[in-house]
């Protein structure tokens, strides 16, 4: 086989079709390439595994969706069971099925459309297929609702792939994160499926003004709308609460995290200093409610006096900060931007949730705003350093053929 | 007065073929060569003809922007071949060497006496010239210029590079005279850094600030010493050596000779006994390769250490500046799955499923795969855990890589040299060309300003 593939690969070279066989080729082997210039040898990482990584630390997410699609549509169905048994209520066949039956095909559909696009691209402009959409596939169906109509998945992931990313030029040169991207085309192009009561549990939308009628709210819509929602602090924290697919356990996302962190593969700078800028802003409005500068009625009250360290564990701001705001692409470059960039998407998504009158969710839209920002932030990092540099230049040592040279090359620099 | 310098940030590459610490000789060669991509940046005007004789030591050819500027024959006989590549550049001298070497003995200056215009003129006729070495630009240095100071490098962490204490064994008389002469040039310090525990033969030289450094690659390349040290702003000029080039220098004025002889290790996995071989700048590699043997069909050869040294192949030729041949095994095969499956016998910056955390003192057998295909700049903060320069590499390579000649400037592109972006370019994840990127900038930026 090996040999057989080789022989193809070079039937292939320089035709156009090339990166379409190579992707899938590189898919199986890794290549024979050599090193041609510089080093001799190379580490062993390359984009692959790093995607990879990133991928392993998402599965758990995935496959708890799964599973909660299905918890969650029994339940609405039937109630919330009232002792809640792990085995019993939640790892049951019957929930697995709802999520084969919903959530497979999102995943399929993101990756299909997606790879199909990047197939394309890659073989009309004869660059290789690069592995960016590996990651961003898996995160689509990920932080959307579990009944988003395959179409506009679709529509969607076209639009974020050529528009967030292809145009660009590809992995590595784009500004926006792509998933948030097609988040963001989703829930500006079909709100009515991305918000509200309905949209959260399987056939909730299909079921609504029949007599069967279903509907589950976030934590946060309960919030908004200033009513109770039933949920305990242990339910949000294991993600046993209706939410975008991949969104609600605190508990794996965490987990996650810890892996990316030791893997090394994705900044603890951004994680840590994001959970950070979240608790300040929590801790703002909660001291803006208990110094008594809100009146009750306010329609902020309810989400501003939720408890600050509360908001991480509803929404999809644990996800957002883990496995989006730490793309590195699109996020600060520098070590330092890294604890500015992070802080801001803490700080601003908290915000956002509490103010946005229509959605209460802001997560996606503070680390968008953040990788607008990203490259300003390390523009002045950066000017730090060059700084540095200058102020050593007004001492430099430099001996020309003659001191007048000196004087123009100073002030020419200064 | 000795000043320690601790290194933090950098990775060391263990190799298996260390080369083990005895000195055979190497078999003489029959053919010299001088490679002329070794002479970076330099135009060389011929002074001699194809069939005719020279000395060891008489000028071979002259740099064209500097007339003074010859380069040496580093044995006596005959040029037999003059090789030429595209527009006839001349890219390798072959010399067919005499039996009985005849070499010629110049008129030394009086070390103590002569001042720095003398010694350099005399290091310019003689030959010892391209020693020298200048930043910015990472070039020979351009005698018309005055050095800030001079630094050299008494210690390699380079991956199986040659020991500087072991090949500078007796050889204290000829660095002496060496800095004697190089302290003329500069009216700043020679700053020399050893390892924290040596037997460093600099330990008894006089005129030389002394620094200890001590850490992971790239402590001992000068780039990370001079950043430490005495970093390079625009406009100054600092003269780098290496060390062992330091004896030929002292030697060339303590006796007039041009003396071309070297020991050089022969490392890497592909060797049977790697071991230092007594040999000749321009000799034939084979000279000495298949005397300690190959246990491998296919494999690398490489004049230098594996992070920057130049690719050559059997019938290659010791390069000018070079005490350390390398061959590894190639890595032209495919790895089944080799993307994401668990790696053990790699080394790795990441745990991303990469084992080589667990035994960082673990010596491992690299071939020479790239592990991955090239790809555009993908993730960032992992140069800077191997770069301990205060410079922010990623950046700077892309102010390269868009030609942006005033970021190049202002972000540090005067203090580098292509070996100081060695290091991130093994960890780097997309498999760029670093060192290729700064070397198109430095060449840019010398053409443009220098």
């Amino acid at each position: 086989m090996k040999e057989k593939l080789h022989q193809l690969k070079l039937k292939y070279q320089g035709k156009k079709m090339a990166p379409a066989f190579n992707a899938l080729h590189t898919f199986l082997y890794m290549p024979n390439e050599t090193t041609h210039s510089g080093a001799h040898v190379r580490a062993a990482d390359d984009l692959k595994r790093t995607m990879n990584t990133v991928i392993m630390a998402l599965v758990p997410c995935l496959l708890f969706g799964m599973f909660n699609a299905g918890y969650q549509h029994y339940s609405a169905i039937n109630g919330f069971p009232e002792s809640f048994s792990l085995f019993d209520h939640f790892l049951t066949w019957d929930n697995f099925w709802v999520g084969v039956t919903t959530v497979l095909p999102l995943v399929i559909v993101s990756y299909g459309v997606g790879l199909a696009i990047e197939f394309l691209f890659a073989v009309i402009k004869g660059h290789e297929v690069e592995e960016g959409y590996l990651v961003t596939g898996m995160l689509v169906p990920l932080i959307i609702p579990v009944d988003t109509p395959l179409w506009m998945l679709a529509i969607a992931v076209a639009f974020g792939v050529v528009i967030g990313k292809e145009v660009f030029g590809g992995t590595g040169m784009n500004i926006l994160n792509p998933a948030l991207t097609i988040r963001a085309f989703l829930f500006f192009a079909y709100p009515t499926w991305m918000s509200g009561d309905k949209v959260w549990v399987h056939e909730g939308v299909e079921r609504a003004g029949t007599a069967d009628a279903i509907s589950g709210e976030t934590v946060l819509g309960s919030l908004a709308q200033g009513s109770d929602y039933a949920y305990s602090l242990s339910d949000m924290f294991y993600g046993f609460i209706p939410g975008s697919v991949g969104e609600t356990s605190t508990l794996l996302i965490l987990l996650g995290a810890l892996f990316l962190i030791f893997t090394k593969i994705a900044s603890w700078r951004i994680m840590v200093s994001a959970v950070v800028g979240a608790l300040v802003m929590g801790l703002i409005f909660n001291g803006i409610v208990d110094a008594g500068w809100l009146p009750e009625y306010s329609k902020f009250y309810t989400l501003m006096s939720f408890p600050y360290w509360q908001h991480l564990l509803v929404g999809g701001l644990a996800f957002g900060i883990v496995f989006m705001a730490t793309d590195p692409v699109t996020g600060s470059q520098t070590n330092k931007g890294k604890w500015y960039y992070g802080f801001f998407i803490g700080f601003l998504s908290v915000m956002i949730r509490v103010f946005n009158p229509g959605y209460p969710e802001g997560v996606f839209l503070a680390i968008l705003l953040m990788n607008v920002f990203a490259p300003t932030i390390d523009h002045y990092v950066v000017k730090g350093n060059i700084k540095k540099r200058l102020k050593r230049f007004k001492t430099a040592t430099i001996y020309p053929k003659s001191s007048d040279e000196v004087d123009t090359l100073k002030t020419e620099t200064a | 007065m000795s000043k320690d310098i601790r290194i933090k940030k950098g990775l060391n590459i263990n190799l298996v073929g260390a080369a083990e610490q005895t000195i055979s000789k190497a078999v003489t060669s029959n053919v010299y060569a001088l490679n002329l991509d070794d002479f970076h940046g330099i135009t060389p005007k011929m002074l001699i003809k194809q069939g005719e004789e020279i000395k060891a030591g008489e000028p071979l050819f002259y740099n064209k922007n500097n007339e003074e500027m010859h380069f040496v024959s580093p044995v006596s006989g005959e040029l037999v071949e003059i090789v030429r590549g595209a527009r006839r550049r001349i890219l390798t001298l072959k010399i067919l060497a005499d039996k009985e070497q005849d070499y010629v003995i110049n008129k030394v200056p009086d070390l103590d006496t002569a001042d720095g215009d003398a010694i350099k003129s005399y290091l310019l006729q003689c030959g010892g010239w391209p020693f020298i070495k200048q930043r910015p630009y990472d070039v020979i240095a351009d005698p018309s210029a005055t050095p800030k100071a001079i630094f050299v490098s008494g210690y390699a962490t380079a991956p199986l590079s040659a020991n500087p204490d072991f090949v500078l064994q007796d050889k204290e008389q000829e660095i002496q005279a060496a800095v004697l002469a190089l302290s003329k040039m500069t009216p700043g310090k020679i700053h020399v850094t050893v390892g924290k525990s040596n037997r460093s033969p600099f330990n008894n030289i006089k005129g030389i600030e002394l620094h200890k450094i001590s850490g992971p690659h790239p402590a001992g390349l000068v780039g990370t010493q001079i950043n430490r040290i005495d970093p390079v702003n625009k406009g100054e000029v600092v003269w780098t050596l290496s060390p062992q080039d330091m004896v030929m220098l002292g030697e060339l004025l303590l006796t007039g000779k041009f003396n071309a002889e070297r020991i050089v290790a022969l490392a890497g996995s592909a060797v049977k006994q790697p071991k230092y071989y007594k040999t000749k700048i321009g000799a034939e590699i084979s000279t000495f390769l298949y005397a300690s043997g190959v246990n491998e069909d296919r494999f690398r050869l490489i004049n230098g250490d594996v992070l920057t040294g130049s690719k050559t192949n059997t019938e290659g030729y010791l390069g000018f500046y070079n005490n350390t041949v390398t061959a590894i095994p190639e890595g032209d095969d495919y790895e089944f799955f080799g993307w994401n499956k668990p790696v053990f016998n790699k080394i790795s910056s990441t745990r991303a499923l990469t084992f080589s955390w667990l035994q960082p003192n673990k010596k491992y057998d690299l071939d020479t795969n790239t592990n991955g295909e090239h790809r555009a700049f993908v993730v960032t903060g992992r140069y800077e855990e191997v770069f301990p320069l205060d410079i922010y590499p990623l950046q700077l390579l892309k102010a390269c890589m868009v030609k942006d000649l005033d970021e190049m400037e202002q972000l540090g592109l005067y203090e580098v040299a292509p070996e100081d972006f060695s290091l991130t370019e093994f960890i780097c994840i997309s498999k760029q060309p670093h060192q290729q990127i700064i070397r198109e900038g430095l060449d840019l930026l010398q053409k443009e300003l220098g």
